[in-house]
């Protein structure tokens, strides 16, 4: 490693952020790309399962609620994009890597949306392990990232509340609502316990290394199960893991979380995967036109 | 085209930069901008700037060292220590 770089390792090791037309070393650069190109991906990726459910929510409320949700999420992967744009790989490119399958997206949006109490359960479990992951983000050694990060976080703390809503409202009706968050809840754990990544050690972790990230991945998992599992409990819902308990040392044990299953689901293999990135692909050939005239009429 | 969106959150405060948003040009900027930072209401104003129209300005260099015009230039300790012995007061 050069001196510049070490030097580089240093500041941003000692809490030093970096701006975008700062000097950085090009596996920095490269790091910040893939990532925050994953997390935009994500972001686009991640409201098409609720967009299923828009047309179908239960009530007006729902339904304005859950398009003012697919609006944030969006809006979100447009601020990202942005970042990863002047990062130095334009949004086209990116969108067009998403369709061809050459990047990632996070593996809770790879699975169906089945029955209204996924809804429930992905706003509030799913997208609380997301602001998570998140919130470590504002602390991001790239601070561009870091400053959309606080309006990111800011909306998704409502997207919590609206699912947290959507359940309780279910858990105070009928038996058959109740059963139909559980049987969600079964479905969604797995996804959930593997949505943070290996307990890889931070120490060993590149985006740590870098300040990327400033969390372990078990770290953010224990955290997790921390805030929401005493939350899901406290409803009379049972957690689908007979290993899951609290230790004495506040440590939460767990079954092993099924890894290869989540190698499957985000290098391209999960259930709906396919039809997701075709329907994303459709879109991006069927809208081509409106680029088209605004720019030339811009022009 | 990129353009640079500063945000006030209430009023009287400062424009703080809140990020980016690309457009073919400013009609356009503004409306991205205000469905990014706007819709909730938690904005005061916004500016928002095309990208070539910000001039970045780094480096500001203090070879004389001039501390006569920072506060750290004035250590009153000593001296105020001083000044209260010759008058034979104590700290209010």
């Amino acid at each position: 490693m050069d001196a510049r770089t070490q030097e580089f390792v240093e500041y941003v090791q000692g809490g030093g952020q970096v701006e975008t037309g700062d000097w950085m070393p090009d596996e920095y650069r490269a790091k910040l790309i893939k990532f925050i190109e994953m997390h935009g991906n994500s972001e686009l990726m991640g409201v098409l399962p609720e967009r299923e459910w828009i047309l179908r929510a239960p009530t007006l409320q729902r339904k304005l609620a859950l398009t003012a949700k697919v609006q944030d999420e969006v809006g979100h992967s447009q601020l990202i994009y942005r970042v990863v744009e002047d990062l130095g790989k334009p949004r086209a490119a990116c969108l067009q890597d998403l369709v061809d399958g050459k990047s990632k997206f996070h593996n809770v949006f790879h699975y169906p949306t089945k029955t209204w109490g996924d809804v429930g359960v992905i706003a509030w479990l799913v997208d609380a392990a997301a602001i998570i992951s998140q919130k470590a983000l504002l602390k991001c050694s790239y601070a561009p990232y870091a400053r959309i990060m606080k309006k990111i976080c800011w909306e998704e703390s409502f997207h919590i509340l609206h699912g947290r809503d959507v359940i309780l409202t279910l858990m105070n009706g009928k038996d058959e609502q109740r059963a139909l968050v559980q049987e969600a809840l079964d479905r969604w754990w797995g996804p959930l316990m593997t949505f943070h990544g290996t307990a890889i050690a931070a120490d060993e972790d590149p985006m740590v290394y870098w300040r990327i990230k400033s969390q372990g991945n078990e770290e953010a998992r224990q955290q997790f199960l921390d805030g929401y599992v005493p939350q899901i409990w406290e409803l009379g819902l049972t957690v689908p893991d007979t290993e899951l308990r609290k230790n004495d040392d506040g440590v939460w044990e767990y079954s092993e979380p099924d890894w290869d299953e989540l190698k499957r689901v985000v290098t391209g293999h999960g259930p709906m995967t396919a039809e997701r990135l075709e329907f994303r692909r459709r879109l991006l050939e069927q809208e081509a036109w409106v680029r088209d005239v605004v720019l030339a009429e811009a022009a | 085209m990129i353009f640079e969106v500063f945000r006030q959150e209430r009023r009287g405060q400062p424009f703080a930069h809140a990020g980016s948003v690309d457009a073919p040009d400013l009609e356009f900027a503004e409306a991205w901008a205000r469905e990014q930072y706007g819709r909730r209401q938690e904005s005061e104003a916004l500016w928002v700037v095309p990208r070539e129209a910000v001039r970045e300005v780094h480096d500001f260099p203090d070879e004389l060292n001039k501390t006569y015009h920072r506060v750290d230039g004035y250590s009153l300790k000593a001296k105020l220590k001083e000044a209260r012995e010759r008058a034979g007061t104590a700290a209010p």
